[in-house]
């Protein structure tokens, strides 16, 4: 069977790009970039092509090869948010199996252009990354892969703690950027701070608290502050936030990105003109992608799917109710999407469309361990309590939310982070290790306020050993 | 239209590849810091000597601020009437596989390494020596004849013993209970003309050389005297760590001295010198008398070990529990005895961790107060302190001081 996309492919572009028209998409420029399987799970491994080298990518990357070639799971295109977009394509997919995927990216494509919360993500990524890649090899060379690496280690254990939302920070305007001389140095500094007994959080002075804010953008907050950096340090920090806030708007928009794109295909798909065969192919690869997943997880494509699919639904068919009291009037679903998907990230959308019927057709349901037997059980609880589940699991982006509090505890420049507890307690073991990286960063103790089991903690660190004390 | 295609070659790429290599590189620095708890794990210990051995290594945590997996419930789907309490997945249990749960956890993935037993051996052995090793051997003339003098289990293909190496099949399948035998025999050398009517599955550890000294080099004559503790009070944790050092040991010192002799006492009340499969395998039983394994050890360091021409290991292993004080000071006046001929006495103290604490037995509290640097003591409370002690019995270098402790 040859596996060659079909040997017109320009056609069949024409063909899915003119349907795509008429819907009303209105994608990016796109290329389209045929590859072998290794080059589409490397690629998604790494994020991006020519994305700087760490074996945690090399994990990554073994993890997607392996299920691959245990036919586990089959990536059959990976697409860039870029002007242009550049997708790529596995070289073994069939000439149907490429109409479906391109219709698929093209959804994708338009999503990136139209979604408001994309608007700030810098589209020549592709080009940086290349650049911060370059810049890091180049560090390597100077100091060493071993240092950059375990440099790397630290940052990259921190960086889903920064933050999309722009703000002031009025205490960047005081401070100067180059460090200030130590108010007080002496030979016995590094022993001043021992045996302080961890203290309910002290209230400094307002004009040398740093932050004047609780600060979410932990990393930022390590590029401005930290002062034991040498530049090359520096720089990866500011490299590894730049480049996970070009992610952000992705992890936050899967479940409905996905949705979108697969809706259109579908829809694209139908409207081509396909034989009897090949349809019935195309159906059998569509509900693959979209199928309800593993009893543990939802698959994003699956529910944003049913949810775009739903809203569609409900505002071409308002209720009387509705139409009364709402003023909507029918057949608007097509544009009540439209704007879905220019304002929705995946946790407003479920929060605002995730409805009870929804609920029960998908069979949705929230569960825990049921830590004596070892057994994960579906909670009690209504509709409500499901949807609240999954909008609250969506948090920060999934990740638990860190605050710096203060940059200067005990008066010796010691690092005061606390977790905002939602719910969830954070593993303990793993604070412990992420606490020796930010350590690495810092230079001085770091702390950690957190709830364990309903009880306060504080988890400190000072280069040499853990303490946790209970506060 | 702003849509274009093209294909391009990448088989130069590499990245991908070359950072797996790095993770790969990191996994087996972690699993030489594992190595404690690997070479523990009980598939080695009870194996037969050949087989590769899988272990789930874990690929490497990358730490980050994350949720308690234990804690952090989650949203499923179902196929339709899932109802509150519906289990609808389970954790695995202690030493079984993923199960159901794979994939649950994300972060926490296996991925088996495999080694042979062999690999793990050369990984433990590197740092192990024979120690305190003196120049007491002869110089041993070119022999004319090359004479059959000595059966040993390693040895090249061509000196196998076929009929040695039957029989001991034959006894190590009558001890297991006389299981039904298998159909086949993998070796093509057991395959006798007369062979017995049913054909046995050889083990490695069945084989049988017979060997001869051909080389002049001065001997290093050395021998090891394996003691261990069989009475009633030597659990089921005590049998096993004992079993696990010997392992080890046995091999070690099999691989890397070929003319080391060993010496197996077992005893309870009485001492009494076995097989090396009788000592590996017998059964507990019985109360405890330590001077008699060290009465019986120096006599025979008399009779067939001349301190002038050997050096001299002997080992102890026991859970501490002996006869009464009177047995304790016995067993230091005969230590102290012993020492003078040895190279190093090692005394291993097995008690499991949570009834362990500051618990000191009479044994150990006698001694204590033993002076001589050859005197080596240590404590096992778990299974990964095996290998910290290996480290210790087998050092290269000087003699550590005898600390009081």
């Amino acid at each position: 069977m040859t596996t060659q996309i079909d040997n017109n492919p320009e056609k069949t572009m024409g063909e899915v790009w003119d349907v795509a028209q008429q819907f009303g998409l209105d994608p990016f420029p796109t290329h389209f970039e045929i590859v072998p399987a290794a080059m589409v799970y490397e690629f998604g491994a790494y994020g991006l092509p020519g994305r700087f080298s760490h074996w945690t990518h090399g994990k990554a990357y073994y993890q997607m090869k392996t299920m691959y070639d245990h036919g586990l799971s089959k990536i059959y295109e990976l697409v860039i948010n870029a002007n242009p977009s550049q997708a790529f394509l596995l070289e073994t997919n069939s000439a149907l199996e490429n109409k479906m995927v391109m219709a698929h990216v093209l959804g994708h494509t338009d999503f990136f252009k139209n979604s408001l919360i994309f608007s700030p993500t810098n589209r020549q990524m592709p080009e940086s990354v290349a650049v911060h890649a370059n810049r890091i090899a180049a560090y390597e060379f100077t100091h060493g892969s071993l240092a950059v690496e375990r440099f790397l280690d630290a940052v990259l254990s921190l960086q889903r703690h920064i933050s999309l939302t722009p703000r002031n920070r009025p205490e960047d305007d005081e401070r100067r950027l180059t460090p200030e001389p130590d108010p007080l140095t002496t030979p016995y500094d590094d022993i001043m701070g021992m045996g302080v007994i961890a203290a309910p959080r002290e209230t400094p002075e307002r004009s040398r608290k740093i932050p004047l804010e609780p600060e979410d953008d932990l990393m930022y907050f390590l590029i401005r502050h930290a002062r034991d950096l040498e530049d090359w340090q520096r720089d990866i920090l500011a490299i590894v936030r730049e480049e996970m806030l070009y992610f952000l708007p992705q992890m936050r928009t899967k479940i409905i990105n996905e949705g979108w794109a697969s809706l259109w295909h579908y829809r694209i798909m139908e409207a081509l003109d396909l034989a009897p065969t090949e349809y019935a192919q195309f159906s059998t690869m569509h509900a693959g992608v979209v199928s309800p997943g593993p009893r543990t997880r939802v698959n994003p494509y699956y529910l944003g799917y049913k949810v775009l699919l739903d809203i569609e639904k409900r505002w071409n068919e308002p209720t009387e109710e509705e139409q009364r009291s709402l003023g909507r009037t029918p057949g608007q679903g097509r544009a009540k999407l439209f704007e879905v998907r220019e304002t929705e990230s995946d946790q407003t959308l479920l929060r605002k469309y995730l409805t009870e019927d929804l609920v029960h057709d998908l069979d949705l349901y929230s569960y825990h361990l049921n830590k004596s037997t070892g057994e994960w059980t579906v909670d009690n609880g209504d509709w409500k309590h499901t949807r609240d589940q999954l909008v609250a699991s969506l948090d920060n982006d999934g990740a638990p939310l860190i605050e710096v509090l203060d940059g200067d505890y005990h008066r010796n420049r010691e690092l005061y982070l606390i977790h905002r507890h939602g719910g969830t307690d954070i593993d303990p073991q793993y604070a412990a290790k992420t606490l020796e990286y930010l350590y690495l960063i810092w230079n001085r103790a770091v702390h950690l306020e957190a709830r364990f089991e309903q009880r306060n903690f504080l988890l400190s660190y000072d280069g040499h050993e853990h303490r946790s004390t209970r506060i | 239209m702003s849509l274009s295609i093209s294909q391009n070659d990448w088989s130069l790429h590499r990245r991908g590849p070359k950072d797996q290599a790095r993770h790969q590189e990191k996994v087996r620095e972690a699993i030489k810091n594992r190595l404690g708890d690997i070479i523990s794990n009980e598939a080695i210990i009870t194996s037969q000597g050949d087989k590769i051995v899988k272990v789930p290594i874990k690929t490497l945590d990358e730490y980050h601020f994350r949720y308690d997996p234990g804690q952090r419930g989650g949203v499923g789907g179902g196929p339709g009437g899932t109802k509150p309490g519906d289990v609808i997945a389970r954790e695995p249990g202690e030493g079984e596989g993923d199960g159901q749960l794979a994939g649950q956890e994300p972060g926490i993935d296996y991925y088996d390494a495999e080694f042979t037993i062999d690999e793990l051996a050369a990984m433990v052995f590197k740092d192990l020596d024979l120690p305190n090793l003196k120049d007491r051997g002869q110089q041993l003339i070119p022999a004319r004849k090359l004479s059959f003098t000595d059966v040993r289990q390693k040895g090249i293909l061509p000196n196998l013993d076929k009929k040695r190496s039957v029989l001991q099949a034959i006894k190590r399948h009558a001890m297991a209970g006389g299981t039904a035998p298998r159909q086949e025999s993998d070796e093509e050398a057991s395959g006798e003309p007369a062979a017995p009517p049913k054909k046995f599955r050889l083990k490695n550890d069945d084989l049988r050389f017979r060997t001869y000294d051909e080389t002049v080099e001065p001997q290093h004559n050395a021998v090891v005297i394996a003691m261990r503790d069989v009475s009633g009070s030597m659990g089921d944790f005590e049998k096993y760590i004992t079993r696990a050092f010997y392992f080890w040991m046995v091999r070690f010192l099999r691989t890397n001295y070929r003319n080391v002799e060993i010496v197996f006492i077992t005893h309870h009340t009485e001492a009494k010198e076995v097989s090396e499969d009788d000592f590996f395998n017998l059964g507990e039983s019985g109360g405890t008398r330590v001077s008699s394994a060290y009465t019986l050890c120096r006599n025979i360091m008399h009779e067939r070990y001349p301190a002038d021409r050997w050096n001299i290991y002997p080992f102890h292993f026991s859970d501490g529990d002996n006869w009464g004080d009177d047995d304790n000071e016995e067993c230091k006046k005969l230590i102290e005895e012993i020492i003078r001929f040895s190279n190093i006495f090692g005394y291993g103290e097995i008690r499991e961790a949570p009834y362990r604490a500051n618990y000191e037995s009479g044994l150990w509290r006698a001694f204590k107060t033993i002076t001589a640097p050859e005197f080596i003591s240590l404590q096992i409370t778990a299974k990964d302190e095996v290998y910290a002690a290996l480290k210790k019995f087998f050092f290269a270098g000087d003699l550590p001081q005898r600390s009081a402790s």
